[in-house]
């Protein structure tokens, strides 16, 4: 399937190859979803949320609920205010949402709909009740990827809900990232082994990952709270994890409340695990307790037991900026060489760091972001590697090479655990470890002739 | 809650039964509804997709490339160009100036690279507002490198998936004509509206082939730019699927005088009949007629045994569907009944009255007939009678596992083919399997069932 890509690497500029990113209106409905009780509506024509639904659909197997503005032709000439005023009556009289979380599509953007004012009017009509919530982010799909429109959306909460009171919150803001739900029941879970409180926010747990009980919700159990969302403005500080999801929220919570933050790598692997509880720490005076201690030992002891099948080995990575960092500095620290580093999000802290991580031990290291699997099929062609990380659509690279790969970041559409199994915090970084290992050692298995494949590893 | 949903949407949902048979349907989707519809671009994309030789260049943002990237088990037995995802990618300047020269750029590359039999190029939402001349581009892209380069008019928000159906044939239908047509056979078929998921034209290619009929061109599973160009020299187009390729056989019939037939390939009954519909077009051959009763009696002799022991376990079971064309769901209804099963509830995204009046015929009294639901809906009818299996797509499927169902993909991401005799005794394996799962013992609602 990919026979037709050529060593030859020229410059595009008009044309994206099997994309390492999509557009930002499925990030915003996927954070929106960390609201309790929210319904995601997206402004725009029926496509976008069909293709959002199903796309999350695919990824969690999880039903994604979300409403559409459902744009016709009309509405791309006279303006979609009558489709978002009809969509409010609609969706209070079928669904009855707490919160209702607009994100806006190339359509609604470029015929220019002003959303505030339409939910302004909408409320002194009295369409939208009292009670309930109404937030909205601009995501034109033309700019930015699917990880802007995660921030946008994780912004507006700041910007329409959190609150500065007199009354001082003994609590800290935890902005988890564009990350799994388990990623973000893991970092709760470590949060209060430290003992501390704290908003995290969004927060898919529990909405993307529920138990079976044989019945459907719409609104699933998790989700922060309005309420909780509301008191961010009265924490301690805020500790964003993964600058170009959580940066901007972070940043307007400092400016709206004066709420201070810091801004972190997202914990993945031994070193921005240590940053992440260090900054718990300082920010709260908390110590860490012996459990924690000891799933740091453990992670260590795993790296240590293992490092010879790790040690020089060449790995190409694609992915979300975020993720992407922390993974290349863990794979530095566990001797391998990240010789190609690629996302299709533009990020300058994404070239920043990774160049940063990699100049001392991999000076030749390629990081480039704002580009395509094409290009990183390219590279691999020129010079192979000996692993692949990459979320599902590495797989026509893995297979046309022959490269073992690992599963890692969003989308996985073919494969059961991502939303179970975290990989930050210690104990996640041990599962994508894990992962890394047993990867390798599979295909050393497979290609070991007879008289050197071994019990014993 | 569901009370409201139920006065809403009254019109759209019928009860066989209770009243005279009256259905609203293709209407626009509310807005705000959490529907399961998509757009003009999907319509467009899913049916030409499986075209293997083409390029297909999403001219838009990335979006629309992205989710539409290799999501459909269109399977081609040569080229694999279909399955890679081609986009401009248009940014904030782009929207500003224009994306004419990027498109043409883009063109330009993927045809030096690729050397593709035609390209298409695709529309989207942004394009139709800032009115890139799509004609244009193309035609001189086509002069200048030899090959057809095809706009496909499938702006997001003109419709809704039946619109893109539309587009994708009128796109279609310029490559029609345009191919030698001197070397086809009398006895000689176009295949419209199956896109070979999980390897089914083949299936039914065959069996075509075992009666002496030639298959000029598949549209569009497995399909081929030539094959298309050419289409207009069979005898005959057999149409399945209610709305996907209709217009093109349509157009086809008006420009061309070429006849038509609906078909069906799923299930016994059906198959037969489309075998049969399809050799009595060919009166002057009575050879074909007789090959055709041979290949049903073989086909039978040994399917009817090994559909026994599934047919034991299911009886008495009951079934609700949920797909994008009506046409599809008469013939699971049919496929179900033969398994011994109940229908309960039928549904579909995008059926007519036409079709509505079909399904109410062959449907059971009580049974439910829905058009454009929702997962509310939805759920509460599977709870409300009690199914053992939902037939759906990628939507509906986590709906059904949650209330602890077992579910059958008929759409995009079925595994195994169903059409053709041997789909229906696949048919059988896959639903005996998820229903006779002894997973759903430990669905919480349903232990206290038991």
């Amino acid at each position: 399937m990919l026979e037709a890509t050529p060593k030859e690497i020229v410059d595009r500029k008009a044309l994206r190859i099997n994309p390492a990113k999509t557009c930002q209106p499925i990030g915003a409905m996927y954070a929106a979803l960390g609201i309790h009780g929210c319904l995601p509506h997206s402004h725009g024509s029926q496509g976008c949320c069909a293709y959002h639904r199903s796309h999350l659909t695919r990824h969690y197997k999880e039903p994604i609920m979300a409403a559409t503005s459902s744009f016709t032709e009309g509405s791309a000439v006279f303006g979609g205010g009558a489709n978002l005023r009809q969509a409010f009556t609609t969706m209070y009289k079928l669904y009855n949402p707490d919160v209702i979380a607009i994100n806006t599509t190339c359509l609604s953007e470029t015929i220019g709909d002003d959303i505030p004012t339409l939910i302004r009017e909408s409320r002194e009509s009295g369409i939208i009740p009292e009670d309930k919530v109404v937030i909205h982010a601009n995501t034109p799909s033309y700019v930015g990827t699917h990880i802007a429109g995660w921030s946008n959306m994780t912004k507006a909460m700041v910007t329409y809900l959190s609150t500065k009171t007199d009354t001082a919150k003994n609590q800290i803001n935890l902005i988890p990232g564009y990350v799994e739900p388990s990623d973000t029941r893991h970092l709760k879970q470590m949060l209060k082994t430290l003992g501390v409180e704290a908003v995290v926010f969004p927060d898919t747990s529990e909405v993307v990952d529920t138990p079976q009980t044989g019945e459907f919700h719409m609104y699933p159990k998790g989700g922060t709270t309005v309420e909780a969302l509301r008191t961010t403005g009265n924490s301690l500080a805020t500790l964003a994890l993964g600058p170009e999801a959580s940066k901007a929220a972070a940043v307007e919570l400092e400016k709206k409340c004066q709420v201070p933050y810091q801004l972190l790598d997202l914990p993945i692997g031994i070193a921005a695990t240590d940053r992440f509880v260090q900054a718990v720490m300082e920010v709260t005076g908390v110590e860490p307790p012996e459990s924690l201690v000891e799933d740091r030992g453990r992670l260590v002891d795993i790296m240590t037991d293992w490092q010879q099948y790790l040690y020089g080995k060449r790995v190409a990575l694609s992915g979300d900026p975020d993720q992407l960092v922390p993974v290349t500095e863990f794979l530095i620290s566990c001797g391998a060489r990240p010789v190609y580093v690629i996302t299709g999000t533009p990020s300058r802290y994404f070239e920043t760091r990774c160049k940063e991580i990699l100049q001392e031990t991999v000076p030749e290291a390629i990081v480039k972001a704002d580009t395509d699997l094409f290009y990183l099929h390219q590279l691999i062609k020129n010079e192979p590697v000996d692993l692949l990380i990459s979320n599902v659509y590495g797989k026509y690279i893995a297979r046309a090479e022959d490269i073992p790969l690992v599963r890692f970041g969003w989308p996985i559409l073919d494969r059961v655990g991502h939303s179970y199994f975290p990989s930050v915090g210690y104990r996640g970084s041990m599962h994508l470890l894990c992962n890394i290992i047993n990867t390798l050692l599979e295909r050393k298995d497979r290609d070991d002739p007879d008289e050197v494949f071994e019990l014993v590893l | 809650m569901n009370e409201v949903i139920f006065q809403e949407r009254a019109k759209q949902i019928h009860r066989k039964g209770d009243a005279p048979f009256e259905l609203a349907c293709n209407k626009e989707s509310l807005a705000g509804a959490v529907s399961q519809r998509a757009c003009v671009f999907c319509g467009s994309r899913v049916v030409l997709y499986p075209i293997a030789d083409a390029v297909h260049l999403v001219h838009g943002p990335i979006g629309c490339a992205a989710y539409t990237w290799d999501i459909r088990g269109a399977l081609s037995s040569g080229p694999e160009l279909h399955r890679l995802s081609f986009s401009t990618d248009l940014q904030e300047r782009d929207v500003i100036f224009g994306g004419e020269k990027k498109l043409t750029q883009a063109l330009h590359e993927l045809i030096d690279r690729h050397h593709p039999n035609a390209a298409f190029v695709y529309s989207t939402c942004i394009v139709g507002i800032i009115g890139d001349d799509l004609e244009g581009i193309c035609k001189k892209a086509s002069q200048e490198k030899g090959i057809p380069v095809i706009p496909v008019m499938s702006e997001g928000f003109k419709g809704n998936k039946r619109a893109g159906y539309n587009a994708a044939c009128k796109a279609m239908f310029r490559l029609v004509g345009t191919g030698d047509t001197t070397e086809i056979s009398p006895h000689s078929i176009n295949i419209l509206g199956d896109f070979n998921l999980a390897g089914e034209i083949w299936i039914i290619r065959e069996y075509f082939e075992r009666m002496g009929i030639e298959v000029v061109a598949n549209i569009t599973g497995d399909g081929r730019v030539g094959d298309i160009a050419r289409a207009h020299g069979a005898a005959l187009n057999v149409v399945q699927c209610s709305g996907a390729t209709m217009d093109l056989a349509k157009m086809m019939k008006e420009d061309y005088d070429i006849p038509f037939v609906r078909v069906s390939y799923f299930g016994i009954e059906d198959m037969a009949e489309a075998l049969y519909k399809v050799a009595h077009f060919f009166k002057d051959d009575s050879e074909i007629l007789h090959r055709a009763q041979q290949i049903v009696r073989e086909e039978l002799s040994t399917l009817y045994p090994q559909l026994q022991k599934y047919r034991q376990d299911l009886q008495g079971k009951k079934a609700a569907i949920y797909v994008g064309g009506a046409f599809k769901a008469f013939s699971l209804v049919k496929a179900f009944r033969l398994l011994g099963m109940e229908v309960v509830m039928v549904g579909s995204q995008t059926g007519t009255s036409e079709d509505y009046r079909e399904l109410h015929e062959v449907t059971d009294e009580g049974t439910i007939i829905v058009d454009d639901s929702n997962p509310l809906e939805l759920s509460a009818f599977l709870k409300e009678k009690d199914v053992d299996i939902f037939v759906g797509g990628v939507k509906e499927r986590p709906i059904a596992y949650k209330l602890g169902l077992g579910f059958c993909d008929h759409n995009h991401e079925r595994k195994e083919a169903l059409e053709g005799f041997v789909g229906m005794l696949n048919f059988a394996k896959e639903v005996h399997a998820t229903v006779m799962s002894p997973v759903w013992r430990f669905v919480p609602r349903r232990e206290i069932r038991q």
